[in-house]
């Protein structure tokens, strides 16, 4: 019955307008014939496929980084919970949230006007992108709508119940991603105006995801058995999402440029440097600190590093992109070996404490390292000698902390009455694969 | 000598060892087992064929014990494994002809400590 409730009030959220179903996209063919010459294919290209590199970070990607982290009994559930992100903000997206997000409207949210993508064409708009079609930039930010919720499972793994977790997400991509998105990138958003720079999304993203992944960690509360280590059921899968994450993850920062040239190339290479120092210094930090590297170190410290490169990929230099790498492991490490054990509350995968924290570490790092040298369209920052850009960024960073903490609360608790968020003890013993899904990844007998 | 073998819920594990532990018996093998008593499994579903009655996850201990150590065994893992629910387990208990360390090949009570 619940469940029948439920997915009827999905849908009816979802399509909330019955008039945007009827009609979808494509420009009248005047307006598509006049635009050819405005569209670069070259950028169109680039966008497109950045657009396939992020979402394939969300399904395997993500789904393989947080699975092997599980429990072999949960396993399914973290990869489902990847897969239907993918189907249902999808569908969110083109209805309602891209207009939430980029369509004209106040500082704190964008208008409905491109509800069901009307006027959403082949034409490019050139608030966003000038050389590329408007489908194209929408389409390279759909994924980046569906990603960051999922970035959030990892705070509840192997707890939330299935239908709470749909009902969470929609919710949470609706009210707590479209408006900050707005705020950053929208036309008219009031961070935008304010001069805070976030290339490819560390406020947007990260730090939004990190700050949701605290407070459902703390909503749900830990899981049984918390305190007795359990190693993670396949190391291997998870360095595969990591690998894949890192793979995707051009498409995410280069993509950000919105178009295939310099800028492109060098927020590519900020990417990779970062990447690569952060999963260095977090085994070499784990080498003085118990003896051994391990993988799983690589593989958090790399994704530190890319979290963290992310809002400054395209304007920063290498060297800067390389301290920023450094940074970002050092502070995810603390924060996750020491800090997280000494206050006890159970982020389940780290989702805070690398999204979280890293997204922080690079938001500021921006305001530091930030240089108009490298973008024109950026700005300098602190050790350029520029004190503003810094602050503009301590207010984009506070400002979506806030937000997102209290954003995030409410629909736990809207979700918890309606549908609850928590599975019962005696199926969480079970494991979330059997109980919410009815299958097994694993068979021990044939 | 006795072996003890312990049929229990795979996440009452750690509790188990925990008690163990504290009743000094330190030498354990664990393996996975599937298994059902009157419990039944649990439905699963593939494509749309369901299947009833499945094995579900069990862990198997065994323990080979000399005689004074054999009831602080049994009252550790009933004390780690019991949660009064349907489906915490068996333990049952053997008797055990003979025991050699291969290492040293000291037979019966001076292998099992």
């Amino acid at each position: 019955m619940k469940k029948i409730l439920l997915m009827t009030g999905l849908f009816l959220g979802l399509s909330a307008m019955p008039a945007l179903c009827g009609e979808m996209p494509p420009a009248p063919p005047e307006a598509a014939v006049e635009t050819a010459a405005a569209v670069d294919t070259g950028d169109t290209a680039w966008i497109l496929t950045s657009s396939a590199l992020v979402m394939m970070m969300t399904l395997p990607g993500l789904a393989f980084f947080y699975g092997g982290l599980v429990k072999k009994k949960n396993v399914l559930s973290v990869l489902m919970q990847c897969a239907i992100m993918l189907c249902v903000i999808s569908l969110q997206w083109v209805l309602v949230g891209y207009s939430l997000s980029f369509a004209p409207g106040g500082g704190f949210i964008g208008g409905l006007k491109w509800l069901g993508l009307q006027g959403v064409g082949m034409a490019p708009n050139p608030d966003y992108a000038g050389t590329i079609p408007h489908l194209a930039f929408m389409a390279f930010q759909m994924m980046f709508a569906v990603i960051t919720p999922a970035l959030i499972i990892g705070a509840f793994a192997e707890r939330m119940s299935f239908p709470g977790f749909l009902l969470f997400s929609v919710l949470w991509a609706t009210f707590v991603y479209d408006p900050v998105a707005h705020w950053v990138w929208g036309v008219g958003g009031w961070l935008r105006d304010l001069g805070a720079l976030d290339f490819a999304g560390g406020t947007v993203v990260h730090i939004n995801a990190g700050v949701a992944a605290i407070v459902t960690a703390l909503y749900t509360g830990k899981r049984k058995g918390y305190g007795t280590p359990v190693p993670p059921h396949n190391l291997p899968f998870t360095v595969m999402g990591a690998g894949l994450l890192w793979f995707g993850w051009f498409g995410f920062n280069a993509g950000s440029a919105l178009g295939a040239g310099g800028l492109a190339a060098s927020a590519f290479v900020t990417t990779n440097t970062a990447a690569a120092a952060a999963g260095l210094t977090w085994a070499v930090i784990e080498w003085m600190h118990s003896g051994k590297a391990t993988t799983l170190g690589v593989a958090t410290g790399l994704v530190a590093g890319l979290v963290a490169i992310t809002p400054a990929a395209g304007f920063v230099g290498v060297i800067p992109a390389m301290l920023i790498g450094v940074l970002v492991s050092v502070v995810c490490f603390v924060m996750v070996a020491v800090v997280k054990s000494g206050l006890g509350y159970d982020d389940s995968l780290d989702a805070f404490g690398v999204h979280g924290v890293g997204g922080i570490v690079g938001a500021l790092a921006t305001g530091l390292f930030a240089s108009a040298a490298v973008n024109p369209g950026g700005a300098d920052g602190l050790f350029f000698g520029n004190m503003g850009l810094l602050k503009a960024q301590l207010i984009a960073v506070g400002a979506t902390i806030l937000y997102s903490a209290a954003g995030t609360y409410a629909i736990c608790k809207v979700v918890d009455v309606l549908v609850g968020l928590r599975v019962k003890e005696k199926d969480e013993l079970l494991g979330l694969d059997l109980t919410q899904h009815h299958e097994g990844a694993y068979t021990v007998l044939e | 000598m006795k072996l003890v073998i312990a049929i229990i819920q795979p996440d009452r594990l750690s509790d188990v060892k925990r008690e163990l532990y504290k009743a000094e018996v330190n030498l354990i093998t664990v393996s996975e087992v599937m298994g059902h008593g009157r419990q039944m499994g649990v439905t699963e579903v593939y494509r749309g064929v369901k299947e009833n009655g499945n094995l579900l996850r069990k862990i198997r201990l065994e323990i080979a014990v000399n005689d004074n150590f054999l009831k602080p065994t049994i009252d550790a893992i009933v004390r780690g494994a019991k949660t009064g629910d349907v489906g915490d387990g068996k333990i049952f208990v053997l008797d055990m002809q003979e025991c050699v360390r291969i290492r040293t090949g000291e037979c019966s009570c001076e292998a099992i400590g």
